[in-house]
């Protein structure tokens, strides 16, 4: 039973660490434009990224 | 167009920031591909002073990064242009606005309802073994509770926050939404669950109280995302008609202003192809005057030095300077906009589907859960079961099933008609149109296309007149080269404004336009008409009228055969008026209605208890529009038109408006059979819980099971498209 008790923390880990995950990618604005990301992966100068800076101000 | 842009100064449209950058939002139209972004971003890039630009594909917004000095925003919209893009600068205040706070928090309070919805279970599912008989340890599973409590609290309490504040307002206020339940549900649920891990007993709910919410936040986020996107376009249909009106300095220079910041006084310069932003008189140019989005009149008007201008008329042919003499609130149009604002009055005070839905359901279940626990312990069960089994029936009712019925249907239903090219502003808006079942039209621009068309005409004298036509930028003349199809073009061109164009067709000199320009005598001036003729040659006459829409008639029978009585309201002349309403099938009409008497009819057919829906496209119609019970507003209409109307529909055909109706009482219909699915559950699972029939385990799969059926419910009509095969 002492498996448990790594098991249950670890697991919390790694769902804690697939939230914050996606936290990260709505601070970084990668909801913005669905559109216009899966036209940019097709060309290589367009695909360098989410914009450094998302529409908030 | 390109020149003009170039010229004016829109410094306006520009943010600034402490370090002097600036930050310029342009909306640009017809971007569809990644080629689309390569060129627009190099080509705004290459300019000077211009730091960055990055093109949102999905919003069609280009968002330019200017350097303290160099660029001018005029630039960067003269290369868009260039590139063969429209092209639109975006009020810094409404770019503001339209950042979406709210979308974010619930997408993220989703996202961590989402979360503890999933890791309690690792918790809560070992536990329900011992409901078949695999016991766990009494420790072990007190250790179970315990993390679950762990994980399922904070979680809860943070994504609860939207439900919590909706219903902590709507208290204060008195009243009861369908918050208020699921506020008392989940904190209820949270709290029953401590008090029965502290005296170590089974009916804990820690799992039910996240997936409550988890499942709630779809229904939240979906509502949402309907509305957020009805917004934005709308905004953007608003962007695409320029609300920049050309100010003259006093060196004569145009600089762009937002119509808002125009004050008494101002010389404002008025393109041919523009709208006037404000009331105000001509001082100085000629030109003629399209009036048919205010007063509904086809004919145009001339405009001459001293003239009144009334906002929203379309200058057509020449470059006309006035004096504001009104402020764009203070217009003719704020007589109308007073009256809009007591027309969406009236609308707010509606009561949408779901909140009657929870009128009925709150004091129902609450009164059942309270009768439960007072009944639960005078037949001896003693204050815990008692409690317990109250808590049963409030988890077990929770209102998943109704707060997923409506938005879901919704969503749907408005993605449908998005496609078909219907923008629907809110889900109120689409409740409304299911239950109209009176019709007004407004003529000009909704029944008729709104632009003139040439009738009866012979093709060799169309032929001979074309060369001219094809040179000037009057609607007339346009229909008339429209009607000529392609071909040579007059040389030695001139325009003068208001009165027609003259030029040279293989060398002779000719004339097109009013009649004494062209040198007809006393002709007779009642109809809309084009003269043309060779020097010293005969005159000859062409007769335009605007056509009724191709599918009207067809439109206006589909719409009675849904029961619908339908009646035409018009500004224009009986004449015009009776022509269009024989064509389209129409017995009953009225014309030659101001604004005001607009508002007045449907008032008086709303107080005869009609519940009726006005389609209209002009100034005159915004205050019958937002009078209206359900309103339609063609994508072509004015600002205030689209603003009050509940759908914008784009394209050229009326029988959209069918579609909307049917897709309207279609959505009703789904939205009642989910409440009728969900009364059917709680009138099961209620009982059930009184008798304590009720665990955690089947309260689980009673909640998930009860959502799922009402979603699959809403998106039905798409799933059977899906399995048909059927074209987008």
């Amino acid at each position: 039973m002492n498996i448990v008790l790594f098991l249950a923390p670890f697991s919390l880990l790694l769902g804690g660490m697939g939230l914050a995950a996606f936290f990260w990618t709505m601070r970084s604005g990668q909801y913005e434009d669905p559109q216009g990301d899966a036209a940019r992966i097709l060309e290589d100068h367009l695909d360098e990224g989410p914009p450094a800076t998302p529409a908030r101000d | 167009m390109t020149d003009l842009v170039a010229s004016r100064d829109l410094e306006a449209f520009v943010r600034r920031d402490a370090r002097g950058e600036g930050r310029l939002e342009l909306l640009v139209s017809g971007a569809r591909c990644a080629a689309c972004i390569n060129r627009i971003e190099r080509g705004v890039t290459a300019l000077p002073g211009v730091s960055a630009a990055r093109l949102n594909l999905t919003t069609g917004k280009l968002a330019v990064t200017l350097a303290e000095r160099g660029a001018e925003p005029g630039q960067v919209m003269q290369a868009v242009e260039a590139l063969g893009y429209r092209v639109a600068p975006y009020d810094p205040a409404e770019a503001v606005a339209n950042e979406d706070r709210e979308g974010r928090e619930l997408a993220i309070a989703l996202g961590v309802a989402g979360f503890g919805a999933g890791n309690v279970m690792m918790f809560t599912v070992p536990a329900w073994a011992g409901l078949f008989g695999q016991e766990l340890g009494p420790s072990t599973l007190s250790l179970m509770y315990w993390l679950a409590a762990l994980v399922a609290t904070p979680c809860a309490l943070f994504a609860g926050r939207p439900f919590f504040r909706s219903a902590w307002a709507s208290l204060r206020r008195g009243k009861a939404n369908m918050d208020v339940p699921i506020s008392i549900g989940v904190l209820l649920t949270l709290a029953v669950s401590f008090s029965e891990t502290l005296q170590h007993g089974r009916h804990t709910y820690f799992d039910a109280a996240v997936t409550l919410l988890f499942l709630l936040l779809i229904g939240r986020y979906l509502d949402h995302k309907l509305r957020a996107r009805a917004r934005s376009a709308a905004k953007d249909l608003l962007a695409l008609q320029a609300p920049v009106a050309m100010r003259l300095a006093g060196d004569g220079i145009e600089h762009g202003v937002p119509v808002g910041e125009i004050a008494v006084g101002d010389r404002l310069a008025v393109a041919p192809g523009e709208r006037v932003p404000v009331d105000g008189v001509v001082e100085s140019g000629a030109s003629t005057l399209d009036n048919a989005l205010i007063t509904g009149e086809t004919a145009p008007a001339d405009a001459a030095p001293g003239a009144r201008l009334h906002a929203g008329a379309l200058n057509l042919s020449g470059r006309l300077v006035m004096t504001a003499s009104a402020r764009s609130e203070d217009s003719t149009v704020a007589a109308i906009a007073r009256l809009m604002e007591a027309g969406a009055q009236s609308r707010s005070a509606y009561v949408r589907l779901a909140d009657k839905a929870a009128g009925l359901y709150v004091p129902i279940v609450h009164a059942a859960a309270a009768l439960t626990f007072v009944a639960g312990w005078a037949v001896g069960l003693g204050p815990r079961e008692a409690l317990l089994r109250a808590a049963a029936v409030l988890i077990v009712t929770c209102p998943c099933a109704l707060g997923l019925a409506v938005p879901a249907v919704q969503v749907a239903a408005c993605g449908r008609l998005f496609r078909k090219g219907v923008l629907v502003k809110s889900g109120a808006a689409l409740e409304r149109l299911a239950e109209v079942d009176h019709l007004v039209f407004d003529k000009t621009g909704v029944l008729t296309e709104g632009r003139p068309q040439l009738i009866d005409a012979r093709a060799h004298l169309v032929a001979m007149a074309a060369p001219l036509a094809r040179a000037s930028r009057h609607p007339l003349a346009r229909a008339l080269a429209a009607a000529a199809g392609a071909g040579p073009v007059a040389t030695g061109v001139a325009e003068a404004a208001g009165l027609g164009v003259s030029g040279v067709i293989d060398g002779r000199p000719a004339r097109l336009g009013r009649a004494e320009f062209v040198g007809v005598e006393g002709a007779d001036r009642r109809e809309t008409e084009l003269w043309f003729g060779f020097e010293g040659e005969t005159k000859v006459r062409f007769r335009f009228e605007d056509r009724a829409r191709s599918d009207a008639a067809a439109a206006v029978a589909a719409l009675r055969a849904r029961g619908l009585s339908v009646e035409i309201l018009s500004g224009d002349l009986s004449g015009p008026v009776e022509r269009i309403a024989r064509q389209a099938g129409i017995e009953a009409w009225r014309a030659g209605l101001t604004p005001f008497e607009k508002a007045d009819a449907v008032q008086a057919l709303k107080d005869a208890g009609r519940k009726v829906l006005m389609v209209g496209d002009g100034l005159n119609d915004a205050a019958a529009l937002a009078k209206a019970h359900a309103s339609i507003a063609p994508g072509a209409a004015v600002d205030a038109a689209q603003t009050a109307a509940d759908l914008v529909f784009t394209g050229e055909q009326l029988g959209v408006v069918v579609d909307a109706l049917d897709t309207a009482r279609g959505a009703k219909g789904r939205a009642l059979q989910n409440f009728g699915f969900s009364a059917f559950y709680n009138a099961v699972a209620a009982p059930a819980a009184m008798l304590g029939l009720i665990n955690p385990f089947v309260a689980a799969l009673a909640m998930s099971g009860s959502s799922m059926v009402v979603l699959l419910n809403a998106i039905r009509p798409e799933l059977r498209r899906r399995m048909q095969g059927g074209v987008r």
